[in-house]
């Protein structure tokens, strides 16, 4: 997918953070319960820039910096939501959400049901995520599956900048907490997957074209990234682009679809595709076992076995914690990609 | 049914929200004359079994020993032994000129990551010092003060900052996230105050099986908010815990000021006062307050009366990491507008009143130790810098997830050894 040369007047190329910014903004503007809160996103504007000038424009009762308390962060945002306001929390890093995990799970996820909908807690927690920037064991894991796992919250992984700004937007106005995990990789470019060639930006890419304004993309939709017969592959986030990099660069005709929600998830996308091409692919960064990819080869295999002419394959990070030094030998890149591939288009 | 309740009342004036605001942003001309500095030796030292209740202006105070001109005044002056005095401001100054070397190396893309102590040399160094050599030190990602006090190879902190083949660590932590039970340094955390509990852990270990040792941890004032301090200073309190628990303000955490961890109402030695822990609060640039504290403290964990929390009162001179630039959220002049000076100078100043020391001495030792830390850095990269090749074997990462490597793992060693041969040829194994 490239960039179109022309671009269409009320649209704008921004990069993922900007897009992020963006949808931030149109919020802020448009409803009065918005609040974006957390550690560092008042005055500096994020450490990646993402709230930047959101303070200055919409004020410090609605754009403020937390102390450091996870669980106090999203304590905080489950009582706003309670008094009805819709917080937009960040937790810096998604390697540091575990201190908030019982706010999340035990309260944030079951307040609805358990108040029989007396309560709801429509947050939104926005986190960056994944590997490939040398952030080490504690900037780089991708805990998604610990969230997919528990009832009660929406897991959403936008890939492109005008994903970005829709799933965000949608998250925001939609009453149940969602985890907004946003791949750190590809906030300024697409990933190809080769660490060592230069870094592409966003204007080259369609995926950089973000109407001005407000828009959604409803949430449970996937996208098709590319049509293809041969084989179907699902990913998301960073690895939508690396997978996209293999599949050209093999000649693959490969469907490859990039989920965009994980919860909830678009079942008739995966079942169309995989009962057509007989042939799954499963890629994540996080770790294998017990990762979001083993549900997924369940339910393709529920669904759809008896159009399957191969085993499903995963491609996933190994299963130990993020390492530093040997981080592109830990990261699932092209060749395990191409590997399974071939493994999969063998007979 | 009676109407019992009261109603809200439509005259009731409307609430307002505090978010926290620094006094200086870029731009300002920050004046700290209203901080209350105390004179140095003007605050008593109490007796090491006091009782917390009896010291609790402590937590609001401000204990110094060296006074503006240098000399060292009062009840808390540790009267230590040229010598001693020298030793410590060696290791302050290696400290300093290490963080240099390390810093510039990041930016000469040697490695991925550094944090500087700058500012706050006195806060690691004077209390390892004060420390006995086997008590165990759970310290934050700014206290590599300690590793260096205690002796510990700079070859080897450099090694674990390039994650090189020679890396203590494997390759596995990002720079700075040292590890060592042989010089009683817990392995560094990534995440916020994790430490904090840990280290009363240990101390309660060693008051139940008898032990003679105590624990240090440190944290920023920032991490204080994390809920881990509260469930560390509870346990302290319950369990009269040996443990010293050090709260470095150095006013910043990232671009927050200290008011967003409560630091606009009160002190954080005062998170001591409700929990019955004794709190004192500190001048963190003043080395020999920084000693004295710690030293009293010890004895107090020593002899059984429980746990010192200890306010370091310092200023981050420099950014946050190599990934920050503070010029984006605080006045540029703020250190040097600072009203305790640096900790370096302020050693210096005073081994120089007291005879025992000069400029001429200081210039060699910076050139000497600059030098020092040049030739560790040498040693150091030729066990390879970050990215470079020179790393640790490939099928080290799935080591020490478990003692044992299930199978699995095992599985997945051979998948990524298979990769590396796809992806560099066969020859790419140098067996
Ligand atoms: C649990 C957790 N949350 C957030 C972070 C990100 N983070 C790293 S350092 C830092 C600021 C800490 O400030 P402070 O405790 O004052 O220590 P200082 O850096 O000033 O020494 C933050 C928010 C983290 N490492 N861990």
């Amino acid at each position: 997918m490239t960039a179109t040369a022309e671009i269409e007047t009320g649209v704008r190329r921004m990069n993922m953070i900007e897009a992020i910014n963006d949808a931030l903004d149109v919020m802020l503007a448009r409803d009065a319960d918005v609040v974006v809160m957390g550690e560092d996103v008042g005055y500096f504007g994020g450490v990646f820039r993402a709230t930047a000038g959101l303070q200055k424009k919409h004020g410090k009762t609605r754009v403020f910096d937390t102390p450091i308390t996870e669980c106090g962060i999203i304590g905080v945002a489950v009582g706003m939501g309670a008094y009805g306001l819709r917080p937009v929390p960040e937790i810096q890093f998604a390697d540091y959400i575990y201190p908030a995990l019982d706010q999340l799970v035990s309260e944030a996820a079951r307040l609805r049901y358990r108040s029989a909908c007396d309560f709801i807690a429509p947050m939104t927690v926005r986190s960056p995520f994944g590997g490939g920037i040398f952030g080490g064991q504690t900037h780089s894991q991708s805990p998604e599956g610990i969230f997919t796992h528990v009832s009660g919250v929406k897991t959403v992984i936008p890939a492109t900048p005008y994903d970005a700004k829709g799933l965000l937007i949608a998250a925001i106005e939609d009453n149940d907490p969602v985890i907004f995990f946003e791949p750190k990789r590809i906030y300024n470019g697409p990933f190809s997957g080769y660490y060592d060639r230069p870094v592409e930006p966003w204007s080259k890419h369609a995926g950089c074209e973000v109407p001005e304004g407000h828009y959604r993309i409803e949430l449970g939709k996937a996208r098709t990234v590319r049509s293809g017969d041969a084989v179907t592959v699902l990913a998301y986030g960073t690895m939508v682009h690396v997978v996209e990099t293999v599949v050209a660069e093999a000649g693959i005709d490969a469907d490859i679809i990039d989920l965009r929600t994980l919860v909830p998830l678009d079942i008739a996308a995966i079942e169309e595709s995989v009962k057509r091409t007989g042939r799954c692919l499963i890629v994540h960064e996080a770790t294998r076992t017990s990762g979001f990819g083993a549900e997924l080869t369940a339910l393709v295999q529920e669904r759809c076995f008896y159009h399957l002419e191969a085993p499903v394959e995963r491609v996933t990070g190994f299963d130990t914690p993020y390492p530093h030094s040997l981080e592109w030998a830990y990261f699932p890149g092209p060749v395990r990609i191409a590997t399974a591939l071939e493994k999969l288009l063998k007979d | 049914m009676p109407d019992t309740h009261n109603r809200r009342s439509a005259n009731l004036p409307p609430l307002t929200l505090h978010v926290p605001e620094p006094r200086f942003r870029p731009g300002d001309t920050p004046d700290f004359s209203d901080i209350a500095v105390l004179p140095a030796g003007v605050t008593p030292r109490p007796p090491e079994d006091v009782k917390p209740a009896d010291i609790i202006g402590h937590a609001y105070g401000l204990v110094r020993v060296l006074d503006d001109e240098g000399r060292a005044v009062g009840p808390w002056d540790p009267r230590l032994s040229p010598e001693r005095l020298r030793a410590m401001l060696r290791y302050m100054m290696l400290l300093r000129a290490f963080d240099d070397r390390m810093f510039r190396a990041q930016r000469q893309g040697k490695t991925s990551f550094y944090m500087k102590s700058t500012g706050e040399e006195a806060v690691s160094v004077a209390a390892a010092m004060a420390l006995y050599r086997d008590d165990m030190c759970f310290p934050s990602y700014r206290q590599q003060g300690i590793l260096i006090t205690r002796d510990y190879p700079l070859t080897a902190m450099m090694n674990q900052i390039y994650s090189n083949r020679e890396d203590p660590l494997k390759g596995r932590q990002l720079p700075i996230m040292y590890s060592s039970r042989e010089y009683g340094f817990f392995s560094v955390s990534g995440n916020l105050a994790t430490q904090y509990p840990q280290a009363v852990g240990w101390a309660m270990a060693s008051a139940a099986r008898g032990d003679t040792r105590i624990a240090a941890v440190w944290c920023g004032e920032g991490s204080t908010a994390e809920g881990d301090f509260h469930s560390a200073m509870t346990f302290g309190a319950v369990y009269n815990a040996p443990c010293i628990f050090n709260v470095v303000n150095n006013q910043w955490a990232i671009s927050s000021f200290s008011g967003f961890a409560g630091g606009e109402r009160t002190t954080f030695a005062a998170r001591a006062v409700g929990y019955g822990i004794a709190g004192l609060r500190i001048d963190g640039n003043d080395p020999l307050a920084v000693y004295a504290a710690t030293q009293w403290a010890a004895d107090r964990a020593r002899t059984n009366n429980g746990p010192t929390l200890i306010e370091h009162f310092t200023y981050r001179a420099e950014g946050h990491s190599t990934s920050d630039d503070p010029s984006a959220y605080r006045a540029k002049e703020e250190y040097a507008a600072w009203p305790l000076g640096d900790p370096v100078l302020r050693l210096k100043d005073h081994l120089i009143v007291l005879g025992e020391w000069d400029e001429d001495r200081h210039a060699a030792q910076a050139t000497e130790l600059a030098d020092y830390v040049k030739a560790a850095q040498k040693e150091a990269e030729k066990n390879g810098i970050l990215g470079h090749g020179l790393h640790q074997p490939f099928e080290s990462m799935f080591e020490d997830v478990f003692e044992e490597m299930p199978w699995h793992l095992a599985e997945q060693r051979d998948q990524m050894l298979a990769e590396q041969t796809r992806k560099f040829g066969p020859g790419w194994r140098p067996e």
